[in-house]
This record gives structure tokens, sequence and C-alpha cells, in this order.
């Protein structure tokens, strides 16, 4: 399956009660897919004005208690950051899908990873932060988008899979999960005032300083319960590595790759990857900068240099970080990494 | 009740004791009570969720004992389908003033419209951006100073005021359409129907129901409530005249 279709498909088999989206190149086979099925299934599926009211759609059905998704591309998840903002406050769980193009501005369809900082510092306005899934291939837009629903409603929180063009375009052999029966109370929800309760008020609004930053506290408390429970990353070769080669999501399948053509010619190369790009896997990362045999480490990225950011604070001096990226929608290929990496371990960057 | 009296009136219980933070004589907090006297009537607390957004009626959910969602300003009407569209059996409505419902909700508002999406838009139209503190509204009129008018607004500059429940008339899958004022106690009354017809043909599923209120604005107009009453009437009223737009055919 193509892997925008079988995300789609996932998500119905996740229970989707809620769909509200808009198409845009890479990510409109998601809302196709869910426009032809529909009749088939119960969910409620709604082609919206823009990605402004998509995700304002998505505030009020997450409300009203529906398990809900949205998914969008670069241009289109920008708009959504108003939105996306008052669901995180809120408290409000659903799943995002951000099909990233590149940018900036209008860009290009083709792949690219350069909505990292979008996506794990913010985005949208205040203090929140989003559990980000990166997606390395078809089986995995699947099962994040089910993991993702279940991480939503477990910490009442936006789950985003942030993917790129590739992985939403490319066909793979793909494993279908069984249909999740799970549907967790929702006593908060909008449904309309029984007699037995009090009435459900989903607000952001908290004028008072000292109610702000009670709801502040709060946000951040259950971001610490998802840093210590919910980190995620792959090692490939590691263990006795000295190179380190850094990727997320498109990027760690061609590091990958290279890290065999690496071994295959005698220099010992391993793959740092990390899942949840929000959290982070500092600790696992700091970990591996500490081991000896460890020399430098490299981020290869579809970008200008943004998950490096992150690679340097876990690394935190121990051993030199190193980037390459490409941009625009080019995808490096593994022997042009490789030729990077000889470049720096030829510069004397093994110590 | 002490002995002699007789109760005739009293604050529908669906209406919180929380002490109202909008100005002396607006028409919100009339238009509020009434629909919590709708609510009870109707006993319909069980089955209506209301959003409330950005601009006077952000407390709104202080005062209305049901549920309420707070939308983003300009989102309510994405907000109200998004909740009406999972809760089809529910009474959905928004609540919005006029820069949000005509301004930077205007994409939200006909879209929601011209789907038909079956829930309910209260409509304050007081010409003014209250909550801000004065600035030009979508429906400001034409030579009104506010303060970001301060020279009266210049159509040349900034268009005309726009004419929501006549336009929104216009949508085959609107269902109903009525601009009411609060400004006489028969108006008044005439406005609580508006707003008891919009349920009935919502809980009827025949689509988008938009109750539009021309009201009033004394601190932002700087005038009294008295004053204000002659302003809705002898300057609101000839360009946003009362009635019905549209309504359902009779069946």
């Amino acid at each position: 399956m193509k892997g925008n279709e079988a995300l789609a498909e996932a998500a119905i088999r996740a229970g989707l009660q809620g769909y509200f989206g808009y198409p845009i190149t890479p990510q409109s086979e998601v809302i196709e897919y869910l426009a032809r099925e529909e009749p088939k299934h119960d969910y409620v599926f709604i082609q919206a004005e823009s990605e402004l009211a998509a995700i304002n759609m998505i505030y009020g059905a997450a409300g009203a208690g529906a398990r809900v998704m949205t998914t969008t591309s670069s241009p289109g998840f920008t708009l959504m950051q108003e939105g996306i903002s008052y669901i995180a406050c809120g408290e409000l769980p659903c799943v995002l899908v951000n099909v990233v193009r590149g940018g900036p501005g209008l860009g290009t369809v083709q792949p690219s990873q350069g909505d990292y900082f979008q996506a794990v510092k913010g985005g949208g306005h205040g203090d929140y932060n989003l559990i980000v899934l990166g997606p390395n291939s078809v089986q995995e837009m699947v099962d994040f988008t089910v993991l993702a629903f279940k991480l939503a409603d477990k910490y009442l929180t936006p789950v985003l899979l942030l993917a790129d063009g590739a992985i939403g375009q490319m066909m793979e052999k793909v494993v279908l999960p069984s249909r999740m029966e799970y549907r967790p109370d929702k006593p908060w929800a909008t449904t309309g005032k029984t007699p037995d309760r009090e009435r459900n008020i989903l607000t952001t609004l908290f004028i008072e300083s000292e109610e702000m930053e009670k709801r502040n506290l709060m946000l951040q408390k259950k971001y610490t319960d998802i840093k210590d429970n919910e980190v995620r990353f792959e090692e490939y070769r590691t263990d006795d590595a000295e190179i380190i080669v850094t990727a997320f999501g498109l990027c760690s399948r061609i590091a990958k790759k290279t890290i065999d053509i690496g071994r295959d010619a005698g220099i010992k190369l391993g793959l740092f990857r990390p899942i949840t790009l929000w959290p982070f896997p500092y600790d696992q990362l700091e970990n591996i900068a500490s081991r000896d045999h460890v020399k430098f480490f490299i981020s290869l990225e579809m970008n200008a240099g943004q998950m490096v950011e992150d690679v340097r604070l876990a690394v935190c001096g121990k051993k030199p970080v190193h980037f390459y990226g490409r941009m625009g929608g080019i995808v490096p290929t593994p022997d042009e990494v490789f030729e990077k990496i000889k470049q720096h371990r030829d510069e004397g960057d093994l110590g | 009740m002490r002995e002699g009296y007789e109760l005739i009136y009293e604050r529908p219980k669906t209406l919180t004791s929380t002490r109202m933070s909008f100005c002396p004589g607006c028409f919100h907090s009339t238009v509020h009570k009434l629909l919590m006297e709708l609510v009870q009537e109707m006993d319909i607390q069980d089955k209506i969720v209301g959003v409330c957004p950005v601009g006077c009626s952000v407390f709104s959910y202080k005062y209305l004992d049901i549920d309420m969602q707070e939308a983003a300003h300009g989102r309510a009407a994405a907000v109200c389908t998004g909740i009406k569209r999972m809760l089809p059996d529910r009474i959905v409505f928004s609540y919005q003033g006029d820069g949000d419902l005509a301004a930077i909700g205007l994409a939200e508002t006909l879209h929601a419209c011209n789907r038909g999406e079956n829930f309910t838009f209260i409509f304050i139209n007081n010409g003014i951006y209250g909550m801000t503190g004065g600035q030009m509204a979508p429906t400001t009129l034409e030579g009104q100073k506010t303060s970001t008018s301060p020279y009266g607004r210049d159509p040349s500059t900034a268009g005309m005021p726009l004419k929501m429940a006549e336009m929104v008339s216009q949508f085959d899958r609107v269902a109903y359409v009525e601009r009411v004022s609060c400004d006489t106690p028969a108006h008044t009354r005439k406005t609580k129907k508006a707003l008891k017809n919009a349920f009935e043909y919502q809980m009827l599923g025949l689509g988008t129901t938009f109750i539009e209120v021309a009201s009033n604005c004394p601190s932002g107009w700087k005038c009294t409530p008295e004053e204000s009453l002659d302003w809705v009437k002898d300057k609101m009223f000839p360009y946003f005249p009362l009635g019905v737009f549209k309504k359902p055919e009779r069946s």
C-alpha cells in the first residue's frame, strides 16, 4: 500500500470517528481514501474550507468526545498552529499528521524534514509540546497511527506523525492491525449537562495569572510524565561504532544503507534514530556519546540542520557533532552521505 | 416566599448566580437570560452545547449552566461543526459578536452556512469591538466614529457594513434567518421566540439557523444605555432592518 493510504486505513481500524481535512500535496491520498471509504464505515468525513477550519473542527469534535484526526502538509500545518495551541492547552486528544514537503513558503511538493523545529519546538503560541512520532516506512505509518491514538487518549494531548512526502507516497508491503475496540471514558466531554454532574467547560482562557500558571504547571507535569515514559528510539550497529549517524524518518533508512556501505569498507558506522522526536531521547544519546569508542556524530537531515541542535544538546560537547543535509526536496543518497563521513574522518575528527 | 407575595418572575435556574461582567444596559445580558429561560422551558439542558469565542461573550460559560466550549477568535462555526457532526442529536449553538463572526471568522461562518450545518448562530451585532475597547467592526455604520475610525467609517477605505442576515439567507441550506433586537419589551419577546424557533428547526434537522440581534454597546458607543436605545432604533434599524429573511416552508 501507499504510505498515505495505509495511514488512512490504519486510522479507520483504530476506531476513527471524525476526520476533518483539506487537500494538499503530498498528503491528498489520505483525505481521498477516507472520502472513498466513508460509506462503508461509521466515521464522519468533512472536507473543510481550510486547514484553519479543519483544526478547529477537530477541537470541537475532540471536545465532544470523539476519536478524531486531521492530516496535512507543511503550509497547511502552519495554518493549523493556532488551533493546535488551543487543543494542547485544552487537553484534547487527537491525531495530527504532517506529510512534510520542502519549504519555506509555498516550496516544493518533494519530501523534506524542514518542519522539525515547528513540530518539536512548538509552532503555535505558548508553552506546549506535541508528542511527535517520526515514521520511516509504510509499516510505521500504520503502527504509529494506532500508537498515536492510544497516546492521545492516555495523555489527553495532540499527537503528531511527522512523515514526509516520500514516506507518504512510497508503496510497501504492510501488515494492517485488527480493529481497535478500546474507547476510554471521557467524562469531561461537552455532550450536554446531565443532572448528575456539573457543567463541562472546555476553555483555554485563564484570565487570572495564577490560574494560567496553574494550567501551565499541570501541562508541564504531564510533559514530564511523557518524557519519563514514552521516549522511543532505535539503534543500528552502534555496539562498537566509532562514528554515529543520527537521523529520523526517511533519512534513517538512507543512513542504514550508508552504515552498511561503511562497514563493508571497514569503517565502523552506527545509527541512532530517534523515533519520538518529542520527547527526544537525550539520555540515550548522551549515553552513547560517553562510550570511548565513539569518535564523532553526524546528523543527517533533509533540512538546513534542525535536529542536530537536539543532538548537540544531548552529546553536550562530549564528542564533535557534524551535520549533513539537503534541502528543497532533494533526498541525499547513501553514497554522498558516506563521502561526507569520510571527509570528516580524514580531517582528523577521530580525535 | 413572604406571606401575601406571589412569585411572578425569577432568574432561570439554568443561569448561574455569577455576577455578569457585561456593562449596564448591554443587550448581552438580556440575550443570555432569554437563552437560559428557553433552555429551562424547553427542558434541553442535557441536550444543548454552546460555543463562545473571543469578544464580550468570552466569559459566557461562567453564566450559562450548560456544557460549553471556548473557541479561538472567529472559529466558532468550525468548532460547532465539529461538535454537531459528532453529536447530531444535540442542540448546538454559537454565540458570536460581529468581529468574530463577520471579520476574522467570515470564512468559517459562510462555509458552515453553505454546508447547511445544523446548528444555530446567535449573532450579536453591535457594530463595534466591545471587549477590545471600541474599535471599528465589520458592521460599524457608515460615518460611525470608533477608536480606529476616529473620523467616522469611510467606505472608500473600510468598505460598507456587512449585512450578515441578508447575506446568509442567500444560501440554499440555511433554513431560518431572522434579525431581532432587544430595545423594547416587544422586540425582546420576539427575540426569545426567534431563538426558540431556531432551536426547534435545528431539532427537526432543517439546516442552519441564524439569529442576528441588532444590539447595543453603551460603553463602546460612549453614550448612556438610554441613548444607546435611540441609536439602535434611529441608526441601526434603517440599515439593519428587523424581520424574517428566510424561514422553512410550512409542511
